[in-house]
Parts: structure tokens; C-alpha cells; sequence
């Protein structure tokens, strides 16, 4: 039996190699994307063991607002410089050397462009040559203007020895000041990775960094021989109390890895999104074929019947070849996979100028990979098998003719599947707590399952129709016949067409309308003409200089100028946004904002205000009081004062200026809104801001429609990387046509050849099959089109309690292209069955003998 | 056609010294081994032999279905050999039309549409008064809506007939027309044939192994080993199975 299976198998190779690229596409994405985040995870591992090498313990004083868990350092806490002579008297420390090393020193390059850099841009005191850090050239800073840099900076940027250089700092506007020296870090490395690194002399970073004397941020300990770096840390621990973090180097090199993993995670989730959608798409693939596998097969297996297989044996040798193909698509799948993680994973690291930490094996990928593979192989062959199983032995004396079984079955569990996952779907929409993500999910899937097994009944009107385009011709109206034959066949075909293309609609839907949504609301809630702001690059938020905002504000053309900014506190010991503003009733103004409660003209010290909706959500009311632990660790009592409407653009709380400026870790504007004065054209106003602006690299002045196109961009950029889920579904979903097509192709050779002996050409030959691959990919299109806009519509208006947004917009140009793409598709899919079509020898088609 | 009922001798196909050889050197078959053969316009010419004695060969021969490996075949005036797949699709399109024992009528066509086929293939427009006298003569009127799975086996050859006569090619080949009939439907189908031939002035060109088939034929040719070893006309049934009887024992 065993035997009979393998050669049956092999004899099928092309139909063979068609499903087995199907397990390898689907496992490909998982097994890629585990690799490149376990190479990239292990690479920054590295990275951070190489930067607390020669750290025995740390001090810092511990924030109540960052989060220790993000490495989130924008609320930075000085320790007293005194603090240094305190912990070198602490039993075991041998020295305790204070530092100031802090992100936010921003580098203006040659180009008059900040030197950007996805690891960081730091600024920091110059301790002296150490294990960790050498001069490579020029001397170490001793004036307040002098610096030394990282070598990588140097070379990103072409700075050497002697060369001036702007340096927008994190305490400091921009002042320029000059190289004296470079250095490298240990091991000839010329950043840790990827970051660029200003260090001033110790009282300059204090003031540029810091914006305080006598502090630091960090307090490097050794400790002296034979005390170990645990009882180091539990005796500074100890003798400083509770305000203070301690780490050994382990500790942090291990937290600021563990924060590095946590966000890769997020980078797993989108590849196996990827590998998810792949998958589901190999699942309709992987059954069609088995299934035309058994049609093809119904002789053979009839005739074994007939010998005394019994049905488990038939069954067993089809979920033996599903083993077959599992098995060894996984394991191509995996290769890939590998691959092509570790080329993601060296072009990351070369791009963040990295060292890669080479291609591991990551147990679980590889558990993963096969686990996956061959279970939804052998799962999607179980239906077929049992199909194979019910060929009666009469079969084999018959001419295997199928007839076709009626679709009432089939129809009617359609029909309920697709109302479950409808009836999930609306319930997890209408908000079900914890299980909302879930139902959502799985009532999206079981709606396309049902919807596909709907999809046959479906087929003979929505097909005829399609079809009719092409009647025209006679091999069009012969391929349109062909398409509508086999419902069963033409809807699983199709049905993987379609999941692809729901998915993608679907999202798009939702991005499009999001898109819209943000840009209808920016037009209605902001009066403003132009928005000060600037792109934020690293976790030092982009500042207007106090003095450009005075100067900004003198500006003649101007009418009304008010700046925001904002920060995390912890806010009744939860981390939240809270905003200030300079000027309260410009803002009002400018946002359009009235009372509904209370007086929200002016904030005073100890007030605050907030939007109605936030206020109705945490149950405020004017009166109300929270408790702000503000960055810089001062913890004060609010009240509410009055409540505001909402808006898009500036909901929640709302704290005074002055207690911004004394807790907030930037209280300088992050934002400026812009009224020009009546009659000044919004063109001339902004060439004067800009003119403010022009010496500061980070900010710029944009006008309301530019801002409303800037912020839809995102959305933009995130619909065209929907799309590329589109190819690889569709890449997929292609095979799935390629193996219907070559096996109606060999069904009807002696139809075809009779075709061809009554005159049909081999160019009508070929119109006819591709034809007939254009109207499946076609309505599989369709289909998907339809579900993926009712999901994606479904899902918008579900959501417009929650986020505001409640008008679906319709990706009309993507659908139109998607239709446009199922064409060429279909023409492309057509192409191997259409050659075999065409080069079929007419005698051997219709010769009997 | 009435025209080509009166010049019965013109030819409307002919092989002349024609060899099929398949295979090399000693794995080398004759399977026609220098046949030459007239068929004339307006006759019901039968091709009959043992199995493998070249009898289908010989017809994909003439239909131009197959090449040659030596010598020369003609449809009527104009030379097939040695013509490109082009030639011979518009050989096939206006001078030859197919009948197949497997009937091979397209399932997801009507009688009518199959009928038609070789016509709308060929962007032709059938002449109206000529498809009333076929479906006239075959007797399918009232079948003309149904679909192939709704038709018997006879019914379904007669469809296939009148697909092979509504272009009015010059020569029809029939390929076992009767192998998968009943008597009764097979006798239906032969009658037609000749009244096709006698009323219409066809030329039909049709393989069998059956005597009975044959009889209805104007000329029966007896082919064994690839060669031309016998003729008939006018033909019974008897006579043709006592030739038969008399080719076995030769080979």
C-alpha cells in the first residue's frame, strides 16, 4: 500500500511541487521571522553585555514616571554630585565615578540637517580614558565649548579634529562648538550600535544635558577586589534607601536587552500576520489539491478497493502523502525561511551600522516550522482522504465519470458558518471585553470559510456574469462555459483568491477611512493656519526654542500665537499624557474650544482642566482632584476647574503652565498653533515663521492642508505595505489556479483535441484557457472584494463609539486595481496549463486505440 | 452539390505511396507501408482490417490529423503534406469534417451550439436553409435546447454528425462511428451516413472492424500490415465478413 502511495506520488510532480510550494510559502514567513528576530534579539544582547562590560554596579535615582521596562528615558533624574563622596565611603566600593550620559544631544551635520541615528543620539560628560573608551585622535575637551566624539559620528557626518560643529543639546539651544578629540570604544568599535555620541567637559554636560549644576545621572561604582557586583549592590542598596536604583552590569545589560526584545516582538507579530494569512490562503490550496489529487485518482483507488483495501488503508495513504508533502515543505520552508531572516537581519544591522551576531537555530523555529507545516497540511487533507475513502470498488469498472453532487449541503452549512462568524463578529464589535480581539478574529475567519463554502452556489450567477465580458469570442464563451463546470473546484479556487483579497480589503478599508476620518476632523476642529512642529526621531521630542517663540509671536503678519507641550506624569499612579499651554485663550481660540462645565479660561497652579469625553470616561466633575507625579519628581494635588468639549486634536488633561515649567522633563513649546491676522495670506505667514525658524534644524512650519496631508501619509504608507501581503497571498492563491486549470486541461484532452480537429486554433486554443483562468481569479476577486469591504465597513462602524470615526471610505482606487491585478493574474496563472493546452497532439487526444 | 453527384469520378481525397513508420532501427514498425489510394467525391468509402493493421493510421493520414513519414496525401486538389499547424487548422475549418466513436460533444454546449461549433469557431455564419435540412435529416429538432448529458448515445452521435456535415466539408471521416451504439442507434447513424452521401453528395470516409457497418458503404478497402490487400463495392455484410474470414487465415 505504502508502495502504491509513494509511486502514485511521484508520479504526479508538477501537482506534486505546486502544493508543496505552498506549505513552503506559508512556513517560509513563520520560520524568517523567527530567525530574524532571535539574530537580532541575540545581536543586541551583545551589544548591551559589550556597553556594561566594565560595569560593576550603577546608581541612578529612580524615576516614578519613566518606565523601567521600556528603557524609556525621557524623564531623566539627576543625582547631587555629593552624592559621588556619599558612595565611596559605602562598605566594598573601591570608586564611585559620576557621569552624565543622557540621549537628546542632537548633532547638526555639514548639510545643516540633524545627524540622524535610529540608535540614539547622546550627549555626556568626558570621564577620562578608560577600559571602555579610547582617544583615537586630538585630546580630551577642557573648555565648555570643546567636545570629543564617537568615531562613528565622525565618519557618518565627516567631523574631524579642529571642526566647529551646532549641537542642539537637551538643555541648551543650538550653540556651536568645536572638536578637539575622537575615540573609539573598546575593540576598535566606533559606537556600540549605531548611536552618535557628544561628550563636553563634566560641568558643560550638567548644564547642556541636564540643565543643572553639580548633578549626574549616572553614578558608575567598582568595587574593590573580592567583593562580588550582587554584594555590591544590596550594600549601596542599603546605605542609600529606596530613591535610588542600584544595578549591577548584568542586571542592566539584561533590562536593556529584555526592552530591546519587547519591542522585536512587535516585528514577529507582523511577519507571522504575514505567515497567518499564507497559511490560511495554503490551507484552500493544499485541499484543492488533494482533492483533484483523489478525482484524478478514483480508478486507482476503486481498483484497490476492489482488491480488499479497506477505506482506513485509503485513508492512510492519502494522509501519508499530506505527511510527505508536509514534511518536506517544511523543511524547504524552513530553509527559506532561514534565509531569509538572516538576510533581514544582516541588512538591519548594517544599516544600524551593527555587528550581526550571527545566524543562530532557534530551537523554536524550527519546532514551529515543521509543527505547523505538516499539522495544516495533514488537516486540510483530511476531508479529501475521507472523499477517497467513500470511492466505491464499482468505480474502477466504470468510465470515471463524476457526476456532479447537489450543493444543498454544502449551501446550507455555508450559510450557518457564515452567520456565526457574522454574529461573532458583531458581538466582539459591540465590545466584549477581553474576548473582543478574539471574536473579531475568529468571527473574520469563520465569515470567509463560510462565505467560501457559499462560494460554489454562488459561483453559476456571479461567474456567468463575469464571464459575459468575454462571450464575445467563441474561445470566450467556451473558457466562461469551462470556468462554471465544476462549481466545487472553481469555488475552493477561488475561495483562496478570495481570502487574500478580503484581508487586504479589509484593512484597507479601515486605514482609508481612518485616513479620511483624521483629515475631515482636522479641517473641523483646528482654526490655526499654520502648526509649528517637528518631526520626532528619537525620544527627545523636536523644541521651539523659547526665544523663536517670542520672536515668532512679534511677527507682524500674526494674529494669534499659542504653544503646547506636553510630557508623561503618573497620574494617579498610572503613566499618562498631560498637556500645557502658554497662552490658555489662544488656544481656545485656535481649538475652538467652549465650557461645558466649570470656567477653563485660565489654569491656575494646582488646576487643571479636561475634555468632556475623557471627563466622562475617568468620572470627573469640576471639583474632582488627582494626584500628578510630575517628571522631575514632584508630586502635586490637581483640581478640575472646568470642562472643555472634545476635539481631535487636543483631548485630555490639561495642567497649568507654571507647574509645566516646573515638573515637565521639556517644558519648552513642542508645538506652536498659528492664526495669521486677516488679510495676510497663509503663504506669506509662513515664509515669516519660517524665517524664525530657519537656524532650527528639527522644526518647521506647515499649513493646515499640509498637516492634514502630512497625517494622512502614515496611512498612506501603511496601506502600501498592506499591498505587499496582497502579492504574497496572491502569489499563493495563483498556484491554487495553475493546479485547477493543468488538471481541467488533462480532463478534457480529448475534448480539446477534438476542438482543435473541427479548426480551433492554438491561439483561440490559448484565449480559451486563459479565459477560463481569468474569470476564476476574477470571481474569486469579486468575492473578495465584497466580503473584505463588508468586514472592513462592519468594523469602522463598530469602532465609531470608539475612536470617533464612523464614515467608511472605500479604497476605490486599490479595489480597482486589485481588479485590474486578478486580471493580469489570471493571464499569468493561465499561462503552463495554456501551453499544455496548445501543444497537445490533436491524434493523441482523440485516438481510442 | 448536385453538380458533384454528376462528375462521380473526380477524387476528393488520395494518398499516394504513403508510409508511416514509427520508431529506429530494430524497434522499427511499418505501419503503413507504401498505401496509395483515390477516394472519390460522393462515395461512402469504408476502411476496414484486423486490429493494428494500419486501417486508423491510414485515415488520420488523409484527415491530416497525423504526418507522414514518406510520401504524398491530397484533399482534394490541394496538397496537405507538409503543411504547417496553420494550413492545417484552416484545412480542417473548410474541407474536413470529424466523426469520433466518444461522439466528443462539448458538455457545456446545447445540441444546437455543439452543431455549430465549427462554424462560430471559424467565424462563419451558417447558411440557414442548409442547417434546417441537416437537423431535417438527422432528426434532432425538438432536441436542439438539450444539453449532451440529456441525450442518448444515439441521439448524441446524430448531434456529432450534423456538427461533421452543417460546414459541408468535402470529405468527413468517421472514426468507428457506431463502436459505442446499440444496434438499433448504430443502424440509425449508418442510414444517415449514406443518405448524406446519396442525397447531399458528401464524401464519407469511415474506419470499422464492423461487417455489418461496412455494408452500408459504396466501396470497402481491406488494409492488413500497413498495405491495401483487398477491395469491395457495393458491398453485403456477408461478403465482407468472408473477406475478413479469408484476411485472418492470410495473416
Amino acid at each position: 500500500m505504502l508502495r502504491a502511495t509513494l509511486k502514485s506520488l511521484l508520479a504526479r510532480k508538477l501537482r506534486l511541487i505546486l502544493s508543496t510550494l505552498a506549505v513552503v510559502l506559508s512556513v517560509m514567513f513563520v520560520s524568517g521571522s523567527l530567525v530574524l528576530t532571535d539574530t537580532l534579539g541575540r545581536t543586541f544582547d551583545n551589544v548591551f553585555s559589550n556597553i556594561y562590560s566594565y560595569t560593576d554596579v550603577q546608581v541612578s535615582a529612580k524615576s516614578e514616571t519613566a518606565d523601567a521596562a521600556s528603557g524609556n528615558s525621557s524623564a531623566i533624574l539627576p543625582v547631587p554630585a555629593s552624592d559621588v563622596a556619599r558612595i565611596e565611603k559605602i562598605d566594598g566600593v573601591r570608586k564611585a565615578t559620576g557621569s552624565v550620559f543622557v540621549s537628546g544631544a542632537r548633532v547638526i551635520g555639514k548639510n545643516g540637517k540633524v545627524v540622524i541615528s535610529q540608535s540614539g543620539q547622546f550627549g555626556g560628560s568626558w570621564t577620562g580614558e578608560d577600559e571602555l573608551t579610547k582617544l583615537i585622535s586630538g585630546r580630551a575637551p577642557s573648555a565648555p565649548d570643546e567636545i570629543v566624539i564617537n568615531n562613528g559620528l565622525a565618519k557618518q557626518a565627516k567631523f574631524a579634529v579642529g571642526d566647529p560643529v551646532d549641537i542642539i543639546a537637551r538643555a541648551e539651544a543650538r550653540k556651536t562648538y568645536k572638536v578637539v578629540g575622537i575615540m573609539q570604544y573598546a575593540g576598535n568599535r566606533d559606537s556600540m550600535a549605531g548611536e552618535t555620541t557628544v561628550l563636553f567637559t563634566e560641568a558643560t554636560a550638567q548644564q547642556v544635558m541636564l540643565g543643572e549644576t553639580d548633578v549626574f545621572n549616572v553614578i558608575d561604582v567598582k568595587g574593590k577586589d573580592g567583593v562580588t557586583d550582587n554584594q555590591l549592590r544590596d550594600n549601596i542598596k542599603a546605605a542609600l534607601g529606596p530613591k535610588y536604583t542600584v544595578q549591577t552590569g548584568d542586571e542592566l545589560s539584561k533590562a536593556s536587552s529584555e526592552a530591546i526584545r519587547g519591542l522585536l516582538k512587535y516585528f514577529n507579530y507582523f511577519f507571522l500576520g504575514f505567515g497567518t494569512i499564507a497559511l490560511l490562503v495554503g490551507v484552500f490550496l493544499i485541499l484543492n489539491t488533494f482533492s483533484i489529487i483523489v478525482s484524478q485518482r478514483t480508478q486507482e483507488l476503486a481498483l484497490l478497493r476492489a482488491m480488499g483495501a479497506s477505506r482506513w488503508q485509503i485513508i492512510r495513504s492519502v494522509l501519508i502523502e499530506a505527511l510527505l508533502i508536509g514534511t518536506v515543505g517544511s523543511l524547504f520552508g524552513f530553509l527559506v525561511g532561514m534565509g531569509l531572516g538572516a538576510a533581514g537581519a544582516s541588512a538591519f544591522t548594517s544599516l544600524a551600522k551593527m555587528d550581526s551576531a550571527g545566524l543562530g537555530l532557534p530551537v523554536a523555529a524550527i519546532v514551529t516550522s515543521f509543527t505547523i507545516g505538516i499539522l495544516v497540511t495533514m488537516i486540510s487533507a483530511v476531508l479529501p482522504a475521507i472523499k477517497a475513502a467513500r470511492v466505491a470498488p464499482i468505480a474502477a469498472m466504470r468510465d470515471a465519470a463524476t457526476t456532479d453532487k447537489p450543493l444543498t449541503g454544502i449551501t446550507i452549512g455555508g450559510g450557518v458558518v457564515t452567520a456565526v462568524g457574522v454574529g461573532s463578529l458583531s458581538w466582539g464589535l459591540a465590545g466584549a471585553g477581553d474576548a473582543t480581539l478574539l471574536l473579531v478574529f475568529g468571527g473574520v475567519l469563520l465569515t470567509l470559510i463560510g462565505v467560501a463554502l457559499l462560494a460554489p452556489l454562488i459561483s453559476r450567477p456571479l461567474v456567468a456574469g463575469l464571464g459575459s465580458v468575454f462571450s464575445w469570442s467563441v474561445p470566450g464563451k467556451l473558457g466562461r462555459r469551462n470556468s462554471s463546470r465544476n462549481p466545487r473546484r472553481t469555488a475552493i479556487t477561488a475561495g483562496a483568491v478570495m481570502v487574500g483579497i478580503a484581508i487586504i480589503t479589509m484593512i484597507s478599508t479601515i486605514f482609508s477611512s481612518l485616513s479620511t476620518a483624521i483629515g475631515e476632523s482636522v479641517e473641523k476642529d483646528l482654526q490655526a493656519d499654520l502648526i509649528v512642529y517637528g518631526q520626532q526621531t528619537s525620544d527627545v521630542p523636536p523644541i521651539i526654542q523659547p526665544d523663536e517663540l517670542k520672536q515668532i509671536k512679534a511677527l507682524p503678519q500674526l494674529q494669534t500665537v499659542a504653544s503646547v507641550t506636553y510630557d508623561v506624569v503618573s497620574l494617579n499612579g498610572k503613566q499618562d499624557f498631560v498637556l500645557a499651554y502658554d497662552d490658555v485663550p489662544a488656544v481656545i481660540t485656535v481649538l475652538k474650544l467652549h465650557p461645558v462645565a466649570g470656567r477653563i479660561d485660565h489654569i491656575d497652579s494646582g488646576e487643571f482642566t479636561v475634555d468632556e469625553k475623557t471627563a466622562k470616561e475617568r468620572k470627573y466633575t469640576v471639583g474632582s482632584t488627582i494626584q500628578v507625579t510630575f517628571a522631575k519628581g514632584q508630586t502635586k494635588t490637581l483640581t478640575l476647574v472646568g470642562i472643555t468639549n472634545s476635539t481631535s486634536n487636543g483631548n485630555g488633561v490639561v495642567v497649568s503652565n507654571t507647574d509645566a515649567q516646573a515638573g515637565f522633563t521639556f517644558p519648552q513649546p513642542i508645538q506652536a498653533l498659528v492664526k495669521a491676522k486677516d488679510g495676510v495670506a497663509v503663504d506669506d505667514a509662513k515664509a515669516a515663521v519660517e524665517g524664525v525658524l530657519k537656524n532650527n534644524p528639527e522644526v518647521s512650519v506647515q499649513t493646515k492642508k499640509e498637516l492634514v496631508g502630512s497625517s494622512q501619509q502614515q496611512f498612506d504608507v501603511a496601506l502600501v505595505i498592506v499591498q505587499v501581503l496582497l502579492f504574497i497571498a496572491l502569489g499563493i492563491s495563483v498556484l491554487g489556479v495553475i493546479n485547477t486549470l493543468l488538471l481541467s486541461v488533462i480532463e478534457r484532452t480529448r475534448e480539446l483535441g477534438m476542438l482543435r480537429a473541427i479548426g480551433l486554433r492554438r491561439r483561440q486554443t490559448w484565449s480559451m484557457v486563459t479565459i477560463e483562468s481569468v474569470v476564476i481569479t476574477l470571481f474569486g476577486t469579486v468575492l473578495g472584494l465584497v466580503v473584505g469591504a463588508g468586514l472592513g465597513a462592519a468594523t469602522v462602524t463598530a469602532l465609531k463609539s470608539v475612536i470617533g470615526f464612523g464614515a467608511v471610505t472605500l479604497p476605490w482606487g486599490y479595489m480597482i486595481a486589485y481588479i485590474i491585478g486578478a486580471v493580469i493574474v489570471g493571464a499569468v496563472a493561465g499561462l503552463i496549463p495554456a501551453i499544455r493546452a496548445v501543444r497537445l497532439n490533436v491524434l493523441n487526444a482523440i485516438a481510442y486505440e | 452539390m448536385t453538380a458533384s453527384v454528376a462528375t462521380r469520378t473526380e477524387v476528393a481525397a488520395k494518398a499516394v505511396d504513403v508510409w508511416k513508420i514509427y520508431g529506429t532501427g530494430e524497434a522499427q514498425v511499418h505501419a503503413l507501408g507504401g498505401v496509395s489510394v483515390e477516394l472519390e467525391k460522393g462515395h461512402f468509402t469504408a476502411i476496414m482490417g484486423p486490429s493494428g493493421s494500419g486501417k486508423s493510421t491510414l485515415m488520420h493520414c488523409l484527415a491530416g490529423l497525423d504526418a507522414v513519414s514518406r510520401g504524398e496525401v491530397y484533399i482534394g486538389d490541394s496538397k496537405i503534406t507538409g503543411l504547417s499547424d496553420r494550413g492545417l487548422t484552416n484545412l480542417r475549418r473548410t474541407k474536413v469534417g470529424f466523426i469520433f466513436q466518444q461522439f466528443n460533444l462539448l458538455p457545456t454546449l446545447t445540441a444546437e451550439e455543439n452543431i455549430l461549433l465549427p462554424l462560430s469557431i471559424s467565424g462563419r455564419k451558417p447558411d440557414q436553409a442548409w442547417f434546417d435540412t441537416v437537423i431535417e435529416t438527422v432528426g434532432l429538432r425538438d432536441r436542439l435546447k438539450h444539453r449532451p448529458s440529456q441525450l442518448s448515445g444515439g441521439q448524441q452521435q446524430r448531434v456529432a454528425c450534423a456538427r461533421a456535415l452543417v460546414s459541408r466539408p468535402e470529405v468527413i471521416f468517421a472514426d468507428e462511428p457506431t463502436g459505442n451504439l446499440d444496434s438499433r442507434s448504430g443502424a440509425e447513424v449508418l442510414s444517415f451516413l449514406r443518405n448524406s452521401v446519396r442525397d447531399f453528395g458528401q464524401t464519407i470516409v469511415m474506419v470499422t472492424h464492423d461487417p455489418n457497418a461496412a455494408s452500408y458503404a459504396d466501396r470497402v478497402i481491406f488494409l492488413a500490415d500497413g498495405h491495401i490487400v483487398d477491395e469491395l463495392h457495393a458491398p453485403t455484410a456477408d461478403a465482407v465478413l468472408d473477406r475478413l474470414k479469408r484476411l485472418d487465415k492470410a495473416v
